[in-house]
């Protein structure tokens, strides 16, 4: 076809051009900002108020950050301490409250000759929980997983060593009554055995046990009342143990409103819509005023317990929710292929359904986690001091009347930490579960 | 069926019901069901059983008594000589008010930072990822008591705009007052109003703004009206009949009527004394809560207007192209319709969000049903139990409302496929 264009043509050209290289304006630093920065008059005129912005911002708060005050008392003797430093003009900002308050900040009132116990509990806690997250961790850390639940309360609230044992012991009855009851009467009986047999342990005997053999041997640390829990702490307490329970009661709530079981699926569905209906704070207004009336007469329980009770009820609901959506993301050929295998329920949603869905459905879960950890500042409404509850009272000082950004700011950059590397988690997980099939 | 034909003679023996598969739903339903209402008997005996040895009993009667205490921010007519019925549905509408403003500028907001995440310059997409992730991770309680106490701390008090050598200065014309006890705007005057009319005898609406709003109503369904004959005869010859300014008229020319008729002017705020008088006074719990709440949830809905719009294929707006569209019909025409199906459903639950958040009022000081209700009344009356149930009650119903228009929206634009 080349031979006959040719003879028509006036000219053809029969060899390559050699390459030449991009034009400068194109490439290197010079060709990003033309691209990116400065690509029509509109996006220069943002670029530069973008820019302006940022220099305003910078050369307010760099200055305000560096001409501080770590070592005053109070606000006046801050302010004096930077005029004198800095020039009489300066303004600065007062670090010195996040050094004063700072173990408040952290512990509450926890009594501070045994600040290494909740410090030894969130240490055991993260161990336990590394091998869940991180595929790395050696496999002998699930025993600290295992032991931490256990662990981790009593090293926060203290006393007899016995109790943690006897809770405990509840599930090894649990399993013990699946391991006689299965062979005998098969497996529905010894999982109904399995529920049941740690339930009256708990209710009826636990609390006897551990108080006989305390007396017969013993064991237990200093007791701290639930009065003295405060600060950081106190929100990673409620926040922690929301979280890990919200994910399995979630689990179960959404397979009830997925249920084909009509009773199951009304009652399931009214939990949901109800929790997700009202704000947190009802919900913590029924933690602090109602849920005593709830129980028999002169039973008066933990209030801490109370809200976290409250708190996993409400991250439930809206984790049942975000599974709800992964369970119905999945095609419907793989309830049927699971079918068509042979497997019943439990075994199809344990190693077909559920590992697709909870996959499909982590970037939600993360989310709802982040929310339910935001969401702990709530109880200080309810007069526990968490950090934002601290920052009223730390206002309210005399010595400290009129403190704002330094105290705030404080507390939301720890606020940041946590969440911002809990949804690179999530990314993260995302990554190393795609399995590919884009 | 035909190949067990002896299965409905089987006789039944009560092992069935756990080892058959055909009866072990029924039975697990019905344990379900009794262990369920066990569980609710159990709590109501209980707590009818404590309500009576404190000597309150559950009781709704302490509605109809005097409130005895005063509302700052009222929507309604409100002395604290009024009932404790009335204190709450003060409450409710101050919900209501910051519920819908903070709707407003966040959706407004969320918007403009979402698309601007978007833009193809570099340094405003990671601005605006810095303003995302900054206000997300951060309890949005926090963002309230930061707001207030930055309103308290650093604007100036009303007395700073007094005298010959005032340290503040009110903005744009002397009409607009920041002060730390709150911002002081304009209101809208009618010096020939038509007065009030009374609902029930319970609060009071002006005629005057349901006038306005009638005439808006109605020049904007006659607009509608013009623009489906413009589509009509679209469909029927191809030429599109020029309506903006027919449009536009019929909505703007009759609204100015009916303000000249009212006399409409604006009251501005003037300092009498130690504190300003007149122009409406929004007090700084309001916009602490107001611009927390919509910075805040913003940044939520940035993120779902971003997601809308990656969620179009780029094969949607090259088909328009090669149809011959213009890029601003792609936009309207193509993108945005496909685009708003994604976004609308949640961006109704971040509404809903904003609303339930909105009960943090009670950290400022800000009164609303939480405030009124939740605080100060369940505190004089000492009723939790009542006034807890009340309010779930009111949240309840506003979520039924909401997630009933979120289902009626998903089934009038779902894709009908196959």
């Amino acid at each position: 076809m080349s031979g006959t264009h040719a003879h028509s043509a006036a000219f053809v050209r029969d060899r390559m051009i050699p390459q030449e290289p991009p034009p400068d304006r194109s490439i290197g630093a010079l060709g990003w900002l033309r691209q990116n920065l400065f690509s029509s008059w509109l996006n220069a005129a943002l670029t530069l108020v973008s820019l302006a912005l940022i220099g305003a911002l910078l050369a307010a708060v760099l200055p305000w950050v560096v001409h501080s005050s770590w070592t005053a008392n109070s606000l006046s003797e801050c302010r004096e301490q930077i005029k004198a430093a800095y020039g009489p003009e300066e303004s600065g900002a007062c670090w010195a409250v996040i050094r004063e308050r700072w173990s408040q900040l952290i512990f509450g009132f926890y009594p501070s000759e045994i600040y290494w116990r909740p410090i030894l509990a969130f240490g055991t806690a993260l161990g336990g929980l590394a091998p869940v997250l991180f595929p790395g961790v050696p496999r002998r850390a699930l025993y600290l997983t295992a032991a931490a639940p256990f662990l981790v309360p009593w090293l926060l609230w203290g006393g007899t060593v016995w109790l943690p044992v006897a809770v405990a012991f509840g599930f090894v009855l649990g399993y013990a009554g699946f391991r006689v009851v299965a062979p005998w009467a098969g497996g529905i009986l010894g999982a109904i055995a399995a529920g049941l047999v740690p339930v009256l342990w708990w209710l009826l005997l636990a609390g006897k046990a551990a108080g006989g053999l305390q007396e017969i041997l013993p064991l237990g640390i200093e007791p701290v009342s639930s009065r003295n829990f405060g600060g950081f702490m106190l929100s990673i307490t409620i926040g922690l143990t929301a979280i890990t329970l919200s994910l399995p009661i979630g689990i179960l709530l959404a397979l009830g409103r997925q249920s084909r079981m009509f009773i199951v699926k009304v009652i399931c569905v009214g939990v949901i819509e109800f929790v997700r209906g009202v704000p947190l704070i009802t919900l913590l207004f029924v933690a602090w005023l109602l849920l005593n009336y709830f129980m028999p007469p002169n039973t008066n329980f933990d209030i801490i317990l109370r809200v976290i009770i409250m708190v996993t009820l409400f991250a439930s609901a809206y984790v049942a929710e975000v599974i709800r959506g992964g369970l119905a993301a999945l095609p419907r050929g793989q309830y049927e292929a699971a079918d068509a295998l042979g497997l019943d329920y439990w075994k199809a949603q344990r190693l077909i359904v559920m590992p697709q869905a909870l996959k499909i459905s982590i970037p939600g879960i993360v989310s709802t986690f982040i929310g339910v950890f935001k969401d702990t500042t709530l109880v200080s409404i309810i007069g526990l001091l968490d950090p934002v509850g601290f920052s009223n009272s730390i206002r309210a000082d005399v010595n400290w009347n009129g403190i704002v950004w330094e105290l705030y700011g404080f507390i939301a950059l720890m606020f940041f930490i946590f969440c911002f590397s809990m949804s690179r988690y999530s990314m993260y997980l995302e990554r190393r579960l795609r399995t590919g099939h884009r | 069926m035909t190949s067990y034909p002896d299965v409905s003679r089987e006789t039944f023996r009560l092992r069935m019901l756990i080892f058959d598969t055909r009866y072990r739903s029924l039975t697990i339903q019905v344990v379900a069901l009794i262990a369920f209402m066990l569980l609710v008997a159990w709590i109501v005996s209980n707590t009818v059983q404590n309500l009576a040895d404190l000597g309150k009993p559950i009781d709704f009667g302490f509605l109809t008594g005097a409130a005895q205490y005063d509302i700052n921010q009222t929507l309604i007519e409100y002395t604290n000589r009024d009932s404790h019925l009335r204190a709450a549905f003060v409450g409710l509408l101050n919900t209501l008010l910051v519920a819908a403003l903070g709707c407003t500028l966040a959706t407004v907001l969320g918007v403009i930072i979402g698309v601007l995440r978007l833009s193809r310059n570099w340094l405003v997409a990671r601005l605006m990822t810095v303003y995302v992730e900054l206000f997300r991770n951060v309890p949005v309680l926090l963002w309230i008591v930061f707001f207030m106490a930055i309103l308290i701390e650093t604007l100036p008090p009303p007395n700073a705009f007094r005298g010959e050598n005032a340290t503040a200065s009110m903005l744009l014309g002397d009409s607009v007052a920041l002060t730390n006890r709150g911002f002081y705007i304009p209101e809208p005057l009618f010096s020939r109003s038509l007065g009030d009319i009374s609902v029930f005898g319970a609060f009071d609406i002006s005629l005057d703004l349901i006038a306005f709003l009638a005439v808006l109503a109605a020049g904007l369904w006659a607009s509608a009206r013009i623009r489906a004959r413009a589509d009509r005869i679209q469909n029927q010859t191809g030429l599109r009949p020029t309506t903006w300014y027919l449009r536009l008229g019929v909505v703007a020319v009759p609204v100015l009527i009916v303000l000249v008729a009212l006399g409409f002017h604006l009251g501005y705020p003037e300092l009498k004394g130690f504190n300003f008088r007149g122009g409406i006074y929004m007090r700084n719990s309001l916009i602490a809560l107001w611009l927390a709440l919509s910075f805040y949830t913003a940044a939520f809905i940035a993120e779902i207007v971003r997601g809308g719009i990656l969620a179009i294929s780029k094969g949607q707006t090259e088909a328009a192209a090669a149809l011959g569209l213009r890029p601003n019909r792609i936009m309207s025409l193509v993108i945005l319709p496909q685009a708003l199906r994604v976004i609308i459903p949640p961006l109704i639950s971040q509404y809903l969000n904003l609303t339930k958040n909105s009960s943090l009022a009670i950290a400022v000081g800000y009164m609303d049903i939480t405030g009124t209700l939740g605080g100060i009344t369940m505190g004089q009356t000492g009723r939790e139990l009542e006034c807890v149930l009340l309010m779930m009650a009111f949240y309840l119903a506003i979520s039924l409302v909401i997630s009933t228009a979120m289902n009626w929206y998903d089934a009038r634009v779902r894709l009908v496929e196959r």
